[in-house]
């Protein structure tokens, strides 16, 4: 409904691993059977320890990520103390149980919400993941991964196979990488890596360090490195 | 009935300003300064979590000396006001000179119109791209601003503290040697009899603003950092911790409301 109304931003994954989580999201963003953008960006720091993506009605949820950096930021300033993550979660649902009407009416957004957990107990559980429904539940994801978008299945699906446990941040964002490489395979509202252009997915990590973005070299070559797998065994 | 005395303006208006002085002139003073990479902050403060110095926004910082109810007052409503301007324009839309301004506004309102007035000095500063873009700025109780040279001091025996800046603050400092000269003006006054003081870096709360750090670049210089940069030569050599995030700790009971 509505997807020619206005541009639509599509998947996002989001994998945890024992030193923070990795995001990734891919850069294709459309209006029904238009390519709206080649080189928009979905995946954001929120702040210095947590990750963004969105995906659905593009000015939304930008306006949405936006508002949410600010609020995270303007509660760190005033109180002298960051937020928890579950709080940082909680704020988001909020603000998207305030976007039911929109979302009723077309312009629905959906983000994911990852981070590290500076308040972790325990060492290997200090990346983890937050999904969201339109009416504003909040689900936190404990099998390691998760996605969003009209490509999610696929990517899910490709994560299904390949996510196991104690997987490294480099492993990780590979494993994003190519889960995107999969979902732009058979979703055509994600955009595959654009060798041509030199456009390849965001990648960005939040781990002790805080968050970081991949550079553009770096994601090519976790690109290159599916691509080379791919043209091997192409499948059906 | 009770007899109104008549006072003129000039008696009350002088009354408001003898009594806002003496509140600011019984704290402990801050200093700002600055030097080649951006500019610091100072403050004596015994207290780690009730800060006397903060961020405002990407470039922008704050210092205060007098009550604590009444800067926290202000530093909120200049981060609020910092906080819409960048989400309803730009980042870069946000200046120390609005907001400076804007404390001119809200003090001098309370200085005129309310029964007592605000007994705190305030300084706004903005680190620049280069160091003739730094600013800094000092608005006093009565909501007069002043663009400051460079340096500033403000709460009790300020005179004198400005007085060992202005002799040898350089816009060329390293981060050590200003954070030295900031030691020293702060601890030449209040010893036995006029002499100076040693002041230990617990007694210290220290921030800057990089300018050479992308994005936000207020950063608080905390323990073993700032150990090494008060005294190098007896502390091993501490890396400049990158994102910190201190641990909110209970705030100590014996804080009182009014600055010490």
């Amino acid at each position: 409904m509505n997807a020619d109304l206005a541009p639509h931003a599509t998947t996002i994954v989001a994998i945890s691993t024992d030193e923070g989580v990795v995001m990734a999201g891919d850069r294709r963003a459309t209006m029904g059977n238009l390519i709206a953008s080649r080189d928009i960006e979905k995946v954001h720091p929120a702040d210095p320890y947590s990750l963004i993506g969105i995906a659905g009605t593009a000015g939304v949820g930008i306006e949405l990520m936006r508002l949410f950096q600010v609020e995270l930021q303007h509660y760190e300033k005033i109180e002298g103390a960051m937020l928890s993550l579950d709080g940082k979660a909680n704020r988001l649902a909020t603000m998207i149980r305030q976007n039911l009407g929109a979302a009723m009416q077309g312009l629905a957004v959906i983000p994911l919400f990852a981070g590290f957990d500076l308040d972790a107990k325990t060492p290997g559980k200090v990346g983890r993941i937050f999904s969201f429904d339109i009416a504003g539940g909040l689900y936190e994801e404990h099998g390691g991964y998760d996605a969003i978008g009209s490509g999610s299945l696929f990517a899910k699906s490709s994560l299904k196979k390949r996510y196991k446990r104690g997987l490294s941040i480099a492993e990780a964002s590979q494993l994003a990488v190519e889960a995107l490489y999969d979902a732009a395979d058979d979703d055509t509202a994600t955009g595959g890596p654009d060798v041509i252009r030199k456009i390849f997915p965001v990648v960005m990590t939040a781990t002790a360090e805080g968050t970081q973005r991949l550079t553009d070299e770096e994601t090519a070559a976790l690109a290159e490195v599916v691509i080379a797998a791919r043209a091997q065994q192409p499948g059906a | 009935m009770a007899m109104q005395f008549y006072a003129s303006p000039e008696q009350i208006m002088r009354d408001r300003s003898e009594y806002a002085r003496k509140g600011i002139a019984r704290g402990r003073s801050v200093v700002v300064l600055t030097y080649a990479g951006g500019v610091l902050f100072v403050a004596e403060n015994l207290s780690t979590t009730l800060h006397k110095v903060s961020e405002i926004y990407d470039r922008i910082g704050f210092a205060a000396v007098g009550r604590y109810n009444e800067f926290e007052n202000l530093r909120n409503a200049g981060v609020r006001m910092a906080d819409l301007r960048g989400y309803s324009y730009d980042r870069r839309d946000v200046t120390g000179r609005a907001l400076a301004s804007a404390y001119a506004q809200t003090l001098g309102a309370i200085f005129s119109e309310q029964g007592k007035p605000y007994e705190v000095e305030i300084c706004v500063a903005e680190v620049g791209a280069t160091p003739e873009h730094d600013e800094l700025y000092r608005l006093t109780y009565d909501g007069s601003v002043q663009d400051e040279p460079g340096f500033m001091a403000m709460g009790g025996q300020a005179e004198a503290i400005a007085g060992v800046l202005r002799a040898e603050h350089s816009e060329s400092h390293t981060l050590g040697e200003a954070l030295k000269l900031a030691v020293k003006a702060l601890s030449s006054v209040g010893g036995e009899g006029g002499a100076a003081r040693t002041l230990a870096p617990e007694q210290l709360e220290v921030a800057v603003l990089e300018r050479a750090r992308p994005g936000r670049k207020f950063r608080r210089v905390v323990g073993a950092a700032l150990a090494a940069l008060v005294s190098p030569a007896k502390a091993e050599p501490a890396k400049a911790a990158a994102p910190k995030s201190e641990a909110p700790k209970p705030a100590p009971e014996t804080d009182t409301p009014a600055a010490e």
